[in-house]
């Protein structure tokens, strides 16, 4: 999708003022933070796990080169094909040609978020294929042209009478007349007509959670099975993941594992978790008979040369976004492209361009929340300051800001002049005050009174009351 | 100046204090600062206010003007290098020299080796009486139910989070009743509550609904920036919470009004008119 962070003030003020949104995210914050934290607890050896995992992915990273040749290597011994694709427009073009090699009218998709990163969607529409998404979240923001608001729960901003809407409007087409409003009969409605599509497609198109370099397989959990679908009933299979998914073993790979549900949505493990290692081989009954793995860079190996390269650690559970005050109050559209919340605001700003998306590593309080539960130790405050760090010293800081923080910082410098001046200012100011012990609205400092008073202060600083209380001591002594 | 070569071990009953103020309590609430100055005398620290203090840099910190952070930095690192303990009122401002001070000079071989053994002897108050000085006698009264507010720094960066609890059981007529969330961030977040305005009021929103369903008469809690956001959103929305620094309910310094609240006085002239 086209980044559309620059409007992140327009997007947030607006989702805030969305009453069903804000209680569906309230309800998802609490749901899935809850779970998580039900899940860690009764796992004692939860951060042994974490640790470890840090110790496989910094290693992995440390060796990337090495585990993702053995990775193609491996694919190509087991009959499949790898691609590699520096940006977003070469996996487009990769996944273009193979479809068309394939003479491909429907492609099936499980949800993946590396082709929400090359905009594949709209590139195959744009070829006359069609495109059905067949994870339900996805399928149902497919229905309503939005792109997916949460990582994980790629739906959680709809409400189910805005879903049954959806449903009414658009299965008509397939023979729907009466609205489905109960949770069973939207998913018995979703499945009877994706069964269809399943059939009939000449494509499947998946991501994976993780890649295994040993054997050269993918892995990918779901909840729904759809991804099993998607990948053994087309002729073709075409897997697109980030190039940082890999891990060296099996045995590692069951190190995330534990990691990733728990984090993520508080189950001990997906209900499907699924390993492909190749096409169909002769003894198989049924799969696809080529699959191909197409590897995104994008800003991915210049992280890994820079201070970002343990944002290359993250395995895209979600707890980062469903811990954060700033994503639960204005959810995942606010932020204008295919990631959301901490993660997002750090790889945002990495992928589509700092000046893009100026507004994501700002909009934080630096509370620490999503690194305290990020299963992979990611330090995002440091990561997000960091950004900071980078837009003021390439002058994205508006001159504004630059002069007024100037002319602070070179008053802090000079305690006693600053002391003076602010002894000053501190008198006025709770003159303002004494009636009521705060203030309703002031010049130059909108910002704080649009939401809330600023208490007012007691008058005296409290370093002129030092002084003249040391100086009192002095004169009694 | 006279440097000291090594931090003062914990057996030494009365270690020299620094008090980093922190600015927002300097300007806006000077009480907090007597009441952190009776706390650590009370404790048996020296405690002395160096003059050369303004700020511990976060502004120019979090808006990513490295430079303008290592300016100010410095000068505090000078302020205070030759105390036993840097102790501040703060978990934000502790957190602050203790954490990110080394990481800032970490390349500067002139400056990493004194902001380091600066960052080793800072501490935020609550903490630093609770788990250095071992204080457990607190003579303070105050009645009904407060509510705490764990702040972000604190709880994250330094493990603030029983201390002030265990510390406040020892105040007479005081009782505990925690609020849902209280470890979720109330929005402050430096600059970001003055750039993103609504977001901040969506989040302090959710922290007031929860400090008032907890049925609290006081929320506490140990930053001035945080308290400044809540006790400023409380007065505009004319909910009666009163807001109150850890400090001053420890130290028995209640007796002024509550941070963004009016005096007795004032609010008996109200009521009559």
């Amino acid at each position: 999708m086209q980044p559309v962070s620059r409007e992140f003030k327009i997007h947030s003020s607006k989702a805030l003022l969305d009453e069903k949104l804000s209680a569906a995210l309230a309800r998802t914050q609490d749901g899935f933070g809850g779970q998580r934290a039900a899940a860690v607890e009764a796992l004692p050896e939860f951060q042994k796990i974490r640790e470890r995992a840090l110790r496989i992915k910094n290693h992995t990273l440390e060796h990337l080169d090495y585990y993702l040749e053995k990775f193609e290597r491996e694919v190509q011994a087991a009959g499949g094909h790898v691609h590699w694709a520096r940006t977003p427009e070469e996996g487009r073009k990769i996944i273009l040609d193979l479809c068309e090699q394939a003479e491909a009218r429907t492609v099936i998709k499980g949800k993946s978020m590396v082709s929400e990163e090359m905009a594949l969607n709209p590139a195959l529409e744009a070829s006359d294929i069609e495109v059905v998404e067949t994870d339900l979240g996805e399928y149902i923001i497919q229905l309503a042209k939005e792109p997916p608001s949460h990582i994980i729960a790629p739906a959680i901003h709809k409400t189910r009478e805005q879903i049954t809407e959806l449903f009414s409007e658009n299965h008509a087409q397939y023979g729907l007349t009466e609205p489905v409003t109960e949770v069973a009969d939207i998913v018995h409605e979703a499945r009877t007509v994706l069964r269809e599509k399943f059939i009939n497609a000449d494509v499947g198109i998946t991501g994976a959670n993780f890649l295994v370099a040993e054997s050269g397989s993918t892995v990918l959990v779901t909840n729904e099975g759809n991804g099993d679908l998607s990948s053994t009933l087309p002729k073709m299979h075409i897997i697109t993941a980030g190039l940082e998914k890999v891990v060296p073993t099996f045995d590692d790979l069951s190190t995330m594992l534990r990691l990733l549900a728990r984090s993520a949505t508080g189950q001990e493990f997906s209900v499907y978790t699924s390993v492909f290692t190749g096409p169909k081989r002769n003894t198989d009954q049924d799969g696809p008979e080529e699959l191909h793995i197409v590897l995104l860079d994008n800003g991915r190996t210049e992280m890994l040369g820079n201070e970002f390269r343990e944002m290359l650690r993250c395995i895209r559970c979600g707890s980062c976004l469903n811990h954060c005050p700033v994503y639960g109050s204005v959810g995942g559209h606010a932020y204008g492209w295919v990631y959301s919340g901490p993660m997002g605001s750090v790889l945002t700003p990495l992928m589509v361009g700092l000046g893009e998306a100026a507004d994501l590593p700002n909009a934080c309080t630096l509370n620490g929340r999503c690194e305290e539960v990020c299963p992979m130790s990611i330090p995002l405050p440091r990561m997000l300051r960091a950004l900071r760090v980078r837009q003021f010293e390439e002058k994205l800081v508006g001159s504004r800001v630059r002069a007024s923080l100037g002319a602070w910082t070179w008053l802090a410098t000079k305690p006693r002049l600053y002391q003076a001046v602010t002894g000053l200012g501190m008198k006025m100011l709770a003159r303002l005050g004494r009636k009521n012990g705060s203030i309703r609205s002031l010049p130059l400092a909108g910002g704080w009174t649009q939401a809330r008073d600023l208490p007012a202060p007691e008058g005296e600083t409290f370093m002129q009351a030092w002084a003249r209380q040391n100086r009192n001591r002095g004169a009694r002594q | 100046m006279k440097a000291v070569d090594k931090p003062a071990s914990t057996e030494n009953p009365s270690p020299s204090v620094g008090l980093f103020v922190t600015c927002l309590v300097d300007l806006f609430r000077p009480n907090v600062g007597f009441a952190a100055l009776d706390l650590l005398e009370q404790a048996g620290a020296r405690v002395d206010v160096p003059q050369a203090q303004v700020c511990c840099g976060q502004p120019a910190f979090n808006t990513g003007d490295e430079k303008g952070t290592k300016a100010i930095a410095q000068g505090v690192i000078a302020a205070f290098e030759h105390f036993d303990y840097v102790v501040a009122p703060s978990g934000s401002c502790a957190g602050m020299i203790r954490e990110h001070y080394p990481v800032l000079f970490a390349q500067d071989p002139k400056w990493s080796g004194r902001a380091e053994a600066v960052a080793d002897k800072t501490w935020e108050l609550i903490s630093f009486l609770n788990d250095v000085m071992g204080v457990d006698d607190i003579s303070a009264s105050l009645d009904g139910n407060y509510t705490y507010h764990d702040s972000c720094s604190g709880l994250r960066e330094l493990g603030i989070s029983h201390q002030p609890r265990n510390l406040l059981s020892a105040v007479r007529g005081l009782s505990c009743s925690e609020m849902k969330d209280s470890n979720v961030c109330c929005g402050f977040g430096g600059t970001f509550c003055v750039k993103y305005p609504d977001i901040s009021e969506r989040m302090v929103n959710d922290k007031i609904r929860n400090a008032v369903d907890s049925g609290a008469d006081y929320l506490l809690g140990g930053d001035m920036g945080c308290l400044m956001n809540i006790a400023g959103k409380l007065s505009r929305d004319k909910v009666d919470l009163q807001v109150y620094h850890v400090a001053e309910v420890l130290a028995d310094r209640t007796d002024v009004s509550p941070i963004a609240g009016r005096t007795p006085e004032q609010r008996t002239r109200s009521e009559d008119s």
